[in-house]
């Protein structure tokens, strides 16, 4: 794919993604073909109506799930070969993950929930650092039920940057936050890819949050339909909905 | 301490509540397994070590009379290792306060010397010393009824003579492991001992000056027992013995026997069922405590936590809740073995026993928990890592229900279609929950019917058959008319003439050494009965024998057998079979009373009779009876009774309990664990429906109404289940001594019935309280 070659490194590359789902008697055609390169310390947005196929490109490009047909690598790696353990050593090394509904373990604080992640990464920030750095230095002690629902999607931003991650997958993480609340988290995803020069993806269906990124994705029906290059980027701080 | 471990711990005690129901069930199983095999264990070692020490013959030979130069005939026989010669009588026994007659087997000592066989182990005192006739050593069980010191007198009267013995000593002897008089199947250590004296003393009271009357052996390595007896028999035929025979027919040897081979039974079939039922309990709460972690799950393989990872924490867990249960059941199980042995001490009076578990039962317990846990655990931890962390993170889909026949929905209410198609969702988890309460009632059942077998005993042994109020018998045969000497006795109401000789009933190739007693055909005291429990006519001619007898020989009626008297002339005779009578316990054989006279061919002779009594002069005809010297002993039914009874709740009380709390505890672990876990799974919908204006009550009948329905359905088959495995227990505890009858009386299933309903109603409140303080808007709040 010589003819692809940019100035800045490839992160992530995928052509012809395609990703079927059988449940009993019902097909669904979450991709139907997708083309997409992801770049060094980019801040993507992918934008588009829910069971557009955002979620399911990420999920593929993080390792948690696998295409139906399609190529889908990262740097030199094919993720469509790599078996389960490798995948798994992926995630490990390579992806810090954000969900829309925080997944702390509730049996753990906010310090230990990052431990989690740094317990078995290769080159972790201490707990306290990566709390320090989305603002919780204080609530670290805390159970997830003792936290909002803000402090608890910053403590799992912490949790997903403890590893120093060359990506950061973020699904829809402001979706149950109100827009104060949200622009905090946004804030510190936007500090992560900044000073930490991560890969960043997020999904959201809110178009406010777009001017934030370098480059927006528009999804429709499993497909890329229109790809957006932001020339200035919007400090997360400034945006509300 | 990693965070996936402080998730263990905190998850650990968030479930508490389960950990410990399934930790309690799981120690159950180890406990009952630590108890069996240890008392086993501890049972034997202590038997084979006394016998050892104690020089335990292998071959007793009783006799008439035989002269003192016979021994070294006798010990030259080959195969025998060691030979000894005894006198053996019977005693009467006046204790002061004591209104009841006592008996007691008095066995002679070597003079200066101690006993080649059945060393006398002394626990307190000596030994008698030679040139004092009246010095005895009395067995330990008896002294202890009687709160016997050395130094105290006691009076007997020995072979029709009254004596004035003085005690110097307290006892033990592996022969006499378990006391009890051979007349009964059960101690009573009040009314029967053992009295060891000195040889000359005992001589001089039986008229055996240069002879004896037992003879006993131990065998040389490689001899065969039956030739070694064949033999003794020949040589003491003239002298009227004849009837030798091994260690399996000595009483207390074949009763301890019986006590190990039943509690071999007991430690392999009640452990393997306990364990099995916590694997279950465990297996499924592991799977639906896993389903409900499936995010968390998901969450942890996305941030990079392999299989083999997840696997291990959550089979951590497991192994925590099985840790838990078997440090319990370790404990448990030492307490409740050195409590069974603490029984078994009364009973069988061995000079060392203590509750000592082999090491290897230790560890096979252990082992057994852990494969239990592991079992358990695979399954669920399998499913829980073959799911892809994106699937696993997504709440689960709703479930798919299926439309139940309209003719069954058109009968319920809204809430009672709930109930009903959230079991027919689950089939094996529904399936799994009614096997559980099921096997709680059959636990109770299969633990409770041994009291209704014993009520069942009593009632055929002691009312039916055995009307009389005592039995006498006679130092030696009688002439057939002393029964009017005892007619005419004080209170003396009714009185009915016996004779009994030891035979052996030989048929085909099976040979039994038992009693036969002849009986008075219209005899009204001392019946036989059938298994209906009427009585049985006695014929003029031919045998009846006992149930147990007619199986240990393989005979029905009308076959022939050949019963050869072992005393007196021995004569030998072919009769047919004419009745079986059901006997619980003992092998015996009965004839008429004419007939037996004629097989022996000592005229009209007698030696003991059955008496009804009158309660009201009861002290006079004991007073009469201490003063015959034609009675050797007196066995009252009602002492007797009282002995079985006692014996009865001593034996069984700890054990039973502790089966009947085994099985409320199944109950209430598996309605516990299953509450808590539907409770976790199902908090949103309850917290919709009292969004949605159910009331509290109507919320706690939706999601209790299931397990009700689960326990109302599973009362019947666990109470087939339980009727099977009495069964099972009955046929695995018949042995050479007894048969256990298998009776369960209805009220037995009631017990079961409501002890199963009290453990599951219980939970059923404590789960409802958690119901009644379900937070609506949290939990709507929170995506589970």
């Amino acid at each position: 794919m010589a003819s692809l070659a940019d100035d800045r490194k490839r992160v992530f590359f995928t052509r012809g993604l395609t990703k079927v789902y059988v449940t009993g008697t019902v097909v669904v055609e979450a991709l139907r073909g997708v083309d997409l390169d992801l770049y060094d310390s980019e801040l993507v947005l992918l934008l588009g109506p829910s069971g557009s196929g955002k979620s399911t490109l990420l999920n593929i490009l993080g390792g948690l799930d696998r295409p139906t047909a399609g190529e889908a690598r990262f740097r030199e790696h094919d993720l469509t070969r790599m078996d389960e353990a490798a995948l798994t050593a992926f995630r490990r090394e390579h992806v810090g993950f954000i969900f829309q509904f925080y997944n702390l373990i509730p049996s753990l604080t906010a310090e230990e929930n990052v431990a989690l992640v740094s317990d078995i990464a290769p080159h972790p920030m201490a707990p306290a650092d990566a709390l320090a750095l989305v603002g919780l230095s204080e609530r670290r002690s805390h159970f997830p039920s003792q936290l909002s629902g803000g402090e608890q999607q910053r403590v799992a931003v912490a949790r997903a940057i403890a590893k120093r991650p060359e990506v950061l997958l973020c699904d829809e993480p402001t979706g149950a936050l109100d827009s104060r609340t949200g622009v905090v988290v946004l804030a510190a995803i936007e500090a992560a890819n900044r000073e930490l020069g991560t890969t960043t993806v997020v999904i959201t269906h809110n178009a406010a949050i777009a001017a934030m990124g370098d480059r927006i994705l528009r999804f429709h029906d499993g497909r890329v339909a229109e790809v957006i290059t932001n020339p200035s980027r919007r400090p997360a701080a400034e945006l509300s909905w | 301490m990693t965070a996936l471990n402080r998730k263990l711990l905190r998850t650990l005690w968030q479930i508490r509540g389960q950990t410990l129901a399934i930790g309690l069930v799981v120690g159950c199983g180890i406990a009952i397994f630590v108890m069996a095999l240890g008392t086993l264990n501890s049972l034997e070692m202590a038997r084979d070590a006394y016998y050892d020490r104690g020089r335990f013959a292998e071959v007793f030979a009783p006799l008439k009379r035989a002269p003192n130069a016979l021994l070294p005939h006798l010990a030259a026989m080959p195969g025998v290792k060691a030979a000894e010669s005894r006198i053996v009588g019977d005693a009467l026994l006046d204790i002061p306060g004591v209104a009841e007659l006592a008996r007691a087997k008095v066995v002679s000592l070597p003079e200066n010397r101690s006993p080649l066989l059945n060393e006398v182990t002394i626990r307190r005192g000596r030994g008698p010393q030679a040139g004092h006739p009246d010095e005895v050593v009395v067995s330990e069980a008896f002294a202890e009824a009687h709160g016997f010191q050395p130094g105290d007198p006691l009076a007997a009267t020995i072979n029709g003579r009254a004596r004035r013995l003085a005690i110097v000593g307290i006892g033990l002897s592996p022969e006499y492991l378990y006391v009890i008089d051979p007349g009964s199947l059960f101690p009573d250590n009040r009314r029967f001992g053992i009295l060891w004296m000195g040889r000359k003393a005992l001589a001089g009271a039986y008229d055996l000056d240069g002879a004896f009357n037992d003879f006993s052996l131990t065998l040389a390595p490689g001899a065969d027992p039956a030739v070694v007896m064949q033999e003794t028999d020949r040589l003491l035929a003239p002298y009227g013995g004849g009837g030798a025979y091994g260690r399996r027919d000595q009483l207390s040897h074949a009763l301890l026997s019986g006590e190990i081979d039943q509690l071999k039974v007991l430690s392999h079939m009640v452990p393997p069922a306990f364990l099995g039922i916590a694997a279950f309990l465990l297996y499924v709460t592991a799977t639906r405590l896993i389903e409900i972690e499936r995010e968390q799950i998901g969450l942890l393989k996305a941030c990079g936590y392999g299989n083999g990872a997840v696997a291990a924490h959550y089979l951590t867990l497991v192994a925590a809740m099985v840790a838990i249960g078997a440090i319990l059941g370790l404990a448990g199980g030492y307490w409740l073995g050195e409590a069974i042995t603490d029984i078994y001490r009364r009973f069988y009076r061995f000079p060392f026993l203590s509750f000592q578990p082999q090491p290897a039962t230790l560890v096979e317990a252990l082992g057994c928990a852990a494969v239990t846990g592991v079992a358990a655990a695979i399954t669920a931890v399998r499913r829980a890592t073959g799911l892809p962390p994106a699937m696993a993170m997504q709440p689960a889909p709703p479930v798919a229900f299926h439309a139940l026949p309209a003719t069954l929905t058109g009968l319920l209410t809204e809430p009672g279609r709930i109930v009903l198609r959230n079991l027919l969702r689950w089939p094996l988890r529904s399936g799994l929950t009614l096997l559980g309460f099921a096997l709680a009632v059959a636990d109770v059942v299969a633990s409770l019917f041994a009291y209704d077998s014993i009520e069942r005993m009593i009632d055929l042994d002691f009312f039916n058959a055995q009307r009389q109020g005592m039995v006498i018998t006679f130092t030696d045969i009688r002439p057939s008319n002393i029964v009017d000497d005892v007619a005419h006795l004080p209170g003396a109401k009714m009185v009915e003439p016996f004779r009994s000789v030891a035979v052996r009933v030989t048929a085909g190739p099976q040979s039994v050494r038992t009693s036969l007693t002849g009986l008075t055909p219209e005899g009204n005291l001392r019946r036989l009965v059938d298994p209906a429990m009427r009585p049985m006519a006695i014929p003029e001619r031919g045998l009846m024998v006992s149930s147990r007898l007619a199986e240990a020989l393989g005979v029905t009626v009308g076959e022939a057998v050949t019963v050869q008297a072992l005393e007196g002339r021995r004569a030998s005779r072919l009769v047919t079979v004419a009745g079986i009578s059901e006997e619980y316990m003992g092998k015996f054989a009965y004839m008429s009373l004419p007939e037996v006279n004629r097989l022996m061919g000592e005229g009209q002779v007698i030696n003991g009779v059955y008496l009804l009594d009158d309660p009201q002069r009861l002290p006079q005809l004991y007073g009469q009876l201490k003063r015959a010297p034609a009675v050797a002993g007196v066995a009252l039914k009602s002492a007797g009774l009282q002995a079985f009874r006692q014996t009865m709740a001593e034996s069984m009380g700890i054990m039973l309990t502790f089966y009947v709390g085994f099985g409320a505890l199944i109950a209430f672990g598996v309605a516990y664990n299953s509450a808590r876990i539907g409770l976790s799974e199902r908090a949103r919908d309850l917290a919709s429906l009292r969004v949605l204006g159910f009331s509290r009550l109507e919320v706690s009948y939706i999601f209790l109404g299931e397990q009700a329905l689960l326990m109302l359905a599973a009362l019947p088959s666990g109470c087939l289940m339980g009727y099977v495995w009495a069964w099972a227990i009955a046929a695995g505890f018949k042995n050479d001594m007894f048969t256990i009858p298998l009776v369960v009386e209805p009220a037995t299933y009631g017990w079961a019935v409501t002890t199963v309903l009290s453990a599951v109603t219980l939970c059923g409140l404590i789960v409802r309280r958690r119901i009644d303080r379900l937070d609506l808007v949290a939990v709507l709040k929170t995506r589970e």
